[in-house]
């Protein structure tokens, strides 16, 4: 069996060339191959599965199913999935059981898709290298001695070593984009607001937003299109009407503007700029007209993040106190002793390491300087995006400095989160972002990020439409994991 | 130490009063906030924290904010109003935040007038009403070993009001408390159940020389749950700082705890170890943004308070000042005083009062009734009063006939008819009662007409009893002058 994207599976399911029990056990015998090796998953979902299976199948038999219904995916593990254990990656949750369905989790179940597993990520969505997860790390199907991208690196391996056609990710400072690119697929962030946080295990609430893995930018249309839409349950959820984001994927991009920044293509190793440029070319010969930007506040944007971020993630994480569910230590001596140790056994180093800076960074006396100065940051990068958008369409920019890199690489946590420089800004400003694969440096993959404007999604992902329709990098597949 | 130059001491006093608003779901979720339900029974994910759970703010609270705002006559109800967190681990507050208004409350600069202890008047100025989500309840004597959680109270909206440190005396900060608690329980917004925790108080409490501008270093009194307990552990802490400053001691900036039972206060915590609450705005919260047409259809919902009530009382209806008081402050007493008033035409306010308050108020205790019983409806009591206002019947039929408005469902009309209560003003009758009364009593009128003024008062009395008391007393009157 090959499939060509969801519109293809989809037609053989609704023509009943296959049943959805025998395109799961196409997949699962994929999962059953890989996964384990590739450390992509933390819990398999078999009874939730064969439940959906039935359902999907009796929704497809009765005609009421849509293009989704059948399709198998699998879901960064910090959705909220009822009676499912939910542990985003932390020894703090490893046996917490969700006692509600995320509402992205729902939208997808009402489609009828069918849950395959949990999927591996950085512990809290907190990294770029899948390496801080409680359950080990995510191997890149592209090279196993090296990483995938994080945080939502088991999502992205799993799309790209061909054990699901969809996942789910979330995405905070780059963590759909940059597994993406590392991983050599396509993965979308849309608009914060666009996808209901609820149910969502949060890091940091003012920047999370879910999103989807899949190998084209069509069929990330489609499921997200799914996914989206306003949530009472969200307070901060955008009130715009449910959109169809495939519905302007085939439009021709010549005579649209697109931005470039000269400033971010000169700081990239030479290797991903050439190749980066080469897919810029690429767009400029579809008929788009390149138009050079500035974004003179984007370089303070990762000094910022790593202030935000880590000041939400330590009141978000408060809650994990070892006393109604998750890890509670032995024999606790008193109140405060439960709370330091739970707390001690349950969180990692990089998650420790944020809840401390941004407790810091949040403390009476330091606010002014970095709390109150980061926002100020935001601001006028949000400005900076305003400004570009009203001279271009959509923005193409770098996703990463760097290809996928060995495990045990980066010793020093600033390097790391230096390499989200490019992911950052758009992230900062809630824009709608995305990461394409543009080809191979060092047989490594290499993406390009597309940001648009606020609720723009439907510009980028025709745009990205339109480069895969010209390209064939969306099908280049890490050897041992081609479909046969 | 020398007693003649001894330190006169001035008090200053600010409260910070937590109001639970009696909405029926809590502040951020749908979840039951009815007060004595089983622990732990109305807890919703939220409140539990479960990851990924969020909050969505109760317009009813805004509502009743901002109607609490209009009843202080608050300079700022803020068309955008935001969120914060205020962070600190404490089991029962599971989130291990408070979501509450630090920076851009609801509510600024409302002010109140209470009677000093002099009795005049004085103007406490409000900084701020914040809105709040209240804590869980810890439960220390239930198990030996564990402290129990009811997290059944936490999200309960509450809006914390806090005042400028403008009373001096616990009598004072008693009177303001009263007053808001007279407020917000009018409003309908609280049900102002001191024991059962709707209304606490948190009192600031400082001391310094008189003549002294700056403030001296304050200690927080936390939770005190009844107004006599307020009075009480004011005073102790007064007594107990002045005390300490005078033997040379420095006042602590710390909380302390009021013991009814030992009747002093304890150090709880202080500045040192107190927590750094991190407060930042909240992320999962939009700002709340109203406009000036929202504000101003709350408004719709303020009733007339006791203060203006009683102003109105005696500049508009000329009541007695002690009158006005009893019944504006009698939320049901007054509401029916204003609907008979309503009604009437040529009676006077002042005679409802007295009856309201006389014949009326005797009738209720007698009968062990509520005045909201409606034994007589507004109506009746209001065509009772024309009645005594046409004359047609005296003070003293009228209480005969209350009386027997009570019993039965007549109106005063069909009582004075049918028992033939009518007041006798014919002058053509009375003069014959008159006549017929001097003729049998010659010595009388002899002594009358020799001055005797005495005499007068007999005739008039002659004359009541002759008519069962339904003679026109002035009437009678000039008649007897007349003769």
């Amino acid at each position: 069996m090959q499939f060509n994207g969801i519109k293809q599976i989809s037609e053989a399911l609704k023509s009943k060339a296959i049943s959805v029990q025998e395109l799961h056990d196409f997949y699962q015998a994929k999962v059953e191959k890989h996964a384990q090796n590739l450390n992509c998953l933390i819990n398999k979902t078999p009874q939730l599965a064969q439940q959906q299976i039935k359902q999907a199948q009796s929704l497809i038999n009765s005609g009421s199913g849509n293009l989704l219904t059948g399709i198998p995916l699998v879901h960064k593990d910090l959705f909220c999935t009822k009676g499912i254990k939910t542990t985003c990656g932390s020894r703090m949750l490893e046996n917490f059981v969700a006692p509600y369905d995320a509402t992205v989790v729902d939208n997808l179940n009402q489609a009828g898709m069918v849950t395959v597993a949990k999927a591996n990520m950085d512990e809290f969505a907190m990294g770029s290298s899948n390496e801080n997860s409680y359950f080990g790390a995510v191997k890149n199907p592209w090279d196993l001695n090296r990483v995938p991208g994080g945080s939502s690196g088991g999502s992205a391996a799993c799309v790209a070593a061909g054990l699901v056609p969809v996942a789910t990710g979330s995405d905070t400072g780059g963590s759909i984009r940059q597994p993406a690119a590392l991983c050599g697929i396509t993965g979308i962030k849309p608009t914060y607001g666009r996808n209901s946080r609820y149910g969502m295990v949060a890091f940091a609430s003012s920047l999370d937003q879910a999103g989807v893995f899949a190998k084209t930018a069509e069929d990330c249309a489609l499921v997200l299109s799914q996914m989206c839409g306003f949530d009472a349950k969200d307070s901060t959820s955008a009130q715009v009407d449910k959109e169809d984001f495939s519905q302007n994927l085939t439009q021709p991009i010549n005579g649209m503007k697109i931005g470039v920044i000269p400033e971010w293509m000169e700081t990239l190793p030479d290797d991903i700029r050439i190749q980066t440029q080469q897919s810029i070319d690429t767009l400029k010969n579809m008929g788009a007209q390149l138009v050079e930007i500035k974004l003179p506040t984007a370089h303070l944007a990762v000094s910022a993040y790593y202030v935000i971020a880590p000041a939400e993630c330590s009141s978000n994480l408060s809650r994990f106190d070892g006393i109604r569910y998750g890890r509670q230590c032995d024999n606790p001596k008193d109140l405060n002793d439960l709370y330091v140790r739970s707390r001690t056994e349950g969180f990692g180093e990089e998650v420790k390491r944020r809840i401390m800076v941004g407790t810091w960074a949040l403390s009476a006396g330091f606010y002014d300087a970095y709390y109150r100065k980061a926002q100020k940051i935001r601001r006028l990068i949000s400005e900076d995006f305003a400004r570009a958008f009203a001279q271009v369409d959509v923005i193409a920019a770098p996703v990463s400095p760097e290809v996928a890199f060995e495990f045990n690489a980066k010793k020093d946590p600033v390097s790391m989160y230096q390499a989200d420089i490019y992911t950052i800004p758009s992230s900062l400003a809630g824009l709608p972002c995305m990461s394409i694969p543009i080809g191979l440096v060092d047989k490594l993959p290499v993406g390009l990020q597309l940001i648009g404007n606020n609720l723009q999604e439907s510009k980028i992902l025709n745009v990205a439409h339109q480069f895969q329709q010209e390209t064939d990098f969306h099908h280049l597949v890490a050897e041992g994991f081609a479909h046969e | 130490m020398s007693n003649q130059n001894k330190t006169q001491w001035e008090t200053v006093i600010g409260l910070e009063i937590h109001t639970q608003l009696k909405t029926k779901s809590k502040l951020f979720a749908g979840t039951n906030t009815a007060y004595g339900a089983e622990p732990n029974t109305q807890v919703s994910f939220l409140e539990a924290a479960i990851p990924g759970t969020l909050p969505v703010f109760n317009e009813k609270v805004l509502r009743y904010a901002i109607r609490f705002g209009l009843a202080v006559g608050a300079k700022l109800i803020a068309k955008e109003s935001t969120f914060d967190r205020k962070n600190y681990f404490y089991p029962d507050s599971p989130k291990a935040y408070q979501i509450t208004q630090l920076n851009h409350p609801i509510v600024e600069h409302g002010q109140l007038i209470i009677e000093d202890d002099k009795g005049k008047e004085k103007v406490i100025r409000i900084n701020r009403a914040h809105i709040e989500e209240d804590a869980g309840k810890s439960i220390h004597d239930k198990y030996a070993q564990y402290s129990a959680i009811d997290l059944n109270r936490c999200g309960t909206p509450l809006i914390e009001i806090v005042s400028e440190p403008d009373l001096s005396s616990a009598k004072e900060a008693v009177r303001y408390m009263r007053s808001i608690h007279t407020i917000v329980t009018h409003l309908g917004i609280c049900d102002g159940n001191l024991q059962e925790g709707s209304f606490r108080c948190d009192a600031n409490v400082s001391v310094r020389p008189v003549g002294q501008k700056e403030l001296g270093t304050r200690t927080e009194l936390k939770n005190i749950n009844s107004f006599r307990f307020v009075e009480k552990a004011i005073n102790i802490e007064i007594k107990r700082q002045i005390k300490l400053i005078e033997s040379g001691g420095t006042v602590t900036q710390e909380t302390r705890l009021y013991d009814a039972d030992k009747n002093q206060t304890r150090p709880m915590r202080s500045k040192e170890e107190a927590n750094d609450y991190r407060y930042f705005s909240d992320p999962d919260l939009l700002p709340v943004v109203i406009d000036q047409a929202y504000i101003d259809n709350e408004k719709q919902f303020i009733p007339e308070f006791p203060a203006q009530k009683i102003k109105r009382y005696i500049m508009g209806l000329a009541l007695k000042s002690d009158d006005a008081k009893i019944i504006a402050n009698d939320k049901e007493l007054s509401e029916y005083f204003d609907a008979i008033v309503q009604k009437l035409k040529k009676a006077k306010a002042k005679i409802a009062a007295n009856l309201i308050l006389g014949e009326f108020s005797a009738l209720l205790n007698a009968n062990d009734a509520k005045v909201e019983d409606d034994n007589i409806t507004a109506t009746q009591f209001a065509q009772l009063l024309e009645a005594l206002a046409a004359g047609t019947i005296s003070h003293k039929i009228a209480k005969v006939v209350m009386e027997k408005m009570w019993a039965t469902d007549n109106t005063a009309a069909q009582i004075i008819d049918k028992e033939g209560l009518a007041q006798v003003s014919d002058t053509g009758e009375l003069e014959a009662i008159v006549k017929e009364i001097i003729k049998n009593n010659p010595s009388q009128f002899e002594a009358y007409k020799n001055g005797d003024m005495k005499m007068f008062n007999y005739f008039v009395g002659q004359v009541m009893k002759q008519t069962k008391g339904r003679a026109n007393p002035a009437q009678v009157k000039t008649l007897l002058e007349e003769l």
